[in-house]
């Protein structure tokens, strides 16, 4: 109770943080418009394509920009070396990776929901007929992006090229998430649907979500300790 | 009178890979003490301030405060404990209040309201209690501090270098506050490496240097500037 | 000890030998592939002490994170700097080997993409090490690291493999072991034998150089020290 308390209070900073300067909204809605833009340039997709690409694509956006938003996790705090506040308060430092992993998923969602409209517009995906599935895809995927990525981002913030770091250890431990997504993506949006695919992708991820939350919950201490 | 001493390190160890931060260091501090730690930057001030609160721990040694022990229950001793460090540790976009709520929020604070509201006056920052931080001088900046670091009104003080900065004003209103706790029987312990600010009440100086304690001095403020200066001068 | 590494050193060089000669002379030649194929038997055993290498570098990392202690952690960084070495061996020796014989250079099979993802968390492992000043932080931050690759390591390989039962790709080097020739399964023993002994021997020499090199700082300090004091 005691430890959910901990953890609600640190989610609602970060969003009451996050509400006042909306830099890592921004940047990560910006960042994704971009990419649809380049996408666009650099394939010139007709319906055929984006029918076989667009997951894929999708994903890579969405990715893109978690990863812009990831590093300000703790970039944030390096200002006043305010995660040394976090770590004097009497609360189980679990409670600082599970907040801000929860505000990093948070943002993430958030961001993707609206790169997704875009997505669906500029390239005429039709994405509403099975749009419960591809929630749950979403946010399944994006929880365990945002588990390792918290971890990592922790890691990466105390390294000299720390958003060099972030990408480079988080994009090769996060790949069966990645594939695990698309995958899932695809066989949810072919046309028939692939059920049992989607279905079998859909419990990787949610395997995978299961580990790479517990293992950062008991590794996080070591990486904050000085 | 006490055998429980509110700090109490024993033969603590630390090193930072291959340098030396802190060697066999031992001393105790009862309830309602004033302790200055006095040496030069590097010294190993810090980090002896660093290793009683748990964003240090130590290689060697036992570290105990109010009797228990740091690595062991941390969650208890956390509640004792104020810190001021060289870093504000608060969030520039926040306003002082929206900070100082979400202290209160982690410490567990009743009425923390009043409390904050409170700790504002004390600070002399009521009217500038919706700003956002970044908008504070430096002096302003520290005051907020400090009420954040007192906030849960902890037993044990640890100042690093408070006055590094501020300005007369702020200074004073330190010293005062400095006093104030005192008066209510907490404990302070605090690092400088100059002795600008005459400081009355402390009941030891200890002098540190490469992260040894030197000597540990009592007595009239005047005599331990001499005995500093004696001892800065040796060093050249 | 000194005779003892003699030893091991002098044994590794035998079994290369031991390997050599069983590749080049007693495994026969293969069928389609002709001589290019005995890359297989080094291709497959660098993967293999590759993948070995990891868990040792996670055995380490595990055992320096619960108990502390510098070896632990020299031991850790060690094996990866080894380890890495071989995975490198790896994927360079596959596309030599695919071109010739598949006409590709490179396939994301189950194995291969594996390979090389874990390349990539080995060298993540060694950049922390190298961007990080502090030694404890240093220490401690690569064994976390380590620690989720090696538990992301088997999720990779699953991952992949059940996509390419969906979408095959054509797999360089078959099943290793379907199929192969006594003489060819003995040639591939002795090599991975033989890469294993080579592993643990650099890896040794590896933790000496460490240490020497810990030994040669020390002795500066205490030099300059006293140069110091002399003044």
């Amino acid at each position: 109770m005691k430890f959910f308390n901990q953890t609600t209070t640190i989610l609602m900073k970060e969003i009451l943080s996050e509400y006042k300067t909306k830099d890592v909204l921004i940047s990560m809605l910006l960042f994704g418009l971009l990419v649809i833009l380049m996408f666009n340039f650099a394939f010139e997709p007709d319906s055929e394509e984006i029918r076989n690409f667009g997951p894929g694509l999708l994903w890579m956006t969405f990715i893109f920009s978690g990863l812009l938003g990831m590093n300000r996790t703790f970039a944030g705090e390096k200002e006043n070396k305010v995660l040394e506040g976090l770590m004097l308060a009497p609360i189980s430092w679990n409670s600082i990776y599970l907040g801000k992993m929860l505000a990093n998923l948070l943002f993430m969602l958030l961001a993707e929901s609206i790169i997704l409209c875009l997505f669906s517009l500029f390239f005429n995906y039709a994405i509403w007929s099975r749009i419960e599935w591809m929630a749950i895809i979403t946010f399944l995927g994006t929880l365990g992006f945002s588990a390792v990525g918290t971890l990592l981002a922790a890691v990466s913030m105390n390294t000299r090229m720390s958003e060099v770091m972030l990408p480079i250890l988080l994009l090769p431990l996060a790949l069966p998430v990645i594939l695990s997504v698309v995958l899932a993506t695809t066989a949810n949006f072919s046309t028939p649907p692939e059920q049992n695919s989607m279905i079998f992708w859909i419990k990787v991820l949610i395997a995978y979500d299961v580990i790479f939350i517990t293992v950062p919950l008991m590794l996080f201490d070591y990486v904050l300790e000085e | 009178m006490t055998d429980n001493p509110v700090v109490l390190l024993e033969n603590v160890e630390k090193w930072f890979g291959q340098n030396i931060g802190l060697q066999d260091i031992s001393i105790k501090v009862n309830k309602g003490e004033f302790v200055v730690l006095l040496g030069r930057n590097g010294a190993g001030k810090s980090t002896l301030l660093r290793i009683l609160t748990r964003l240090s721990k130590p290689n060697s040694g036992g570290v105990q405060v109010c009797g228990m022990n740091v690595q062991h229950e941390t969650e208890h001793i956390q509640k004792k404990i104020g810190f001021v460090g060289h870093n504000t540790l608060l969030y520039s976009h926040l306003t002082a209040r929206e900070n100082l709520h979400f202290y209160a929020k982690l410490y567990e604070i009743k009425n923390p309201k009043e409390q904050i509201k409170t700790a504002l006056k004390n600070a002399a920052l009521e009217f500038n209690a919706d700003r956002p931080v970044r908008g504070f001088s430096r002096g302003m900046q520290q005051r907020l501090a400090i009420a954040r670091a007192t906030l849960h009104h902890p037993e044990l003080i640890l100042l690093d270098e408070p006055y590094t900065g501020l300005d007369l004003e702020s200074a004073e209103l330190l010293s005062g506050q400095i006093q104030q706790w005192l008066t209510t029987g907490r404990t302070i312990i605090m690092a400088t490496h100059d002795l600008e600010q005459c400081f009355g009440d402390v009941s030891k100086w200890i002098l540190l240097d490469k992260g040894q304690i030197v000597e540990t001095l009592m007595g009239d403020v005047s005599v331990i500037h001499r005995r500093y200066r004696q001892f800065l001068q040796s060093l050249n | 000890m000194v005779l003892l590494r003699k030893l091991h050193g002098c044994f590794t060089l035998l079994t290369m030998m031991g390997a050599l000669y069983a590749i080049f002379v007693i495994a026969p030649r293969e069928l389609t592939m002709g001589i290019v194929q005995k890359i297989f038997y080094f291709h497959v055993s660098a993967a293999w002490i590759g993948f070995f290498g990891i868990y040792v570098v996670f055995f380490c990392s595990l055992i320096f994170l619960i108990k502390g202690g510098r070896q632990w952690d020299i031991r850790a960084a060690s094996a990866a700097e080894v380890g890495v070495i071989f995975f490198t061996l790896n994927l360079v020796s596959g596309p030599i080997w695919a071109k010739p014989v598949w006409g590709i250079w490179w396939t994301w099979d189950a194995r291969l993409t594996t390979s090389f993802i874990l390349w990539l968390i080995y060298l993540g492992y060694l950049m922390i090490r190298r961007l990080v000043e502090n030694p404890e932080q240093r220490a401690r931050l690569s064994a976390v690291v380590s620690i989720l690759g090696s538990i992301d390591a088997p999720i990779v390989y699953m991952a992949n493999r059940w996509w390419r039962t969906q979408h095959p790709q054509p797999v360089v080097a078959g099943d290793s072991n379907s199929g192969l020739h006594p003489d060819m399964q003995v040639a591939l023993l002795l090599t991975l034998m033989a890469f294993t002994m080579l592993f643990f021997y650099l890896w040794k020499t590896r933790i000496n150089l460490e240490r020497a090199r810990e030994d040669v700082d020390i002795l500066r300090k205490t030099v300059q020290y006293y140069i110091k004091e002399a003044r």
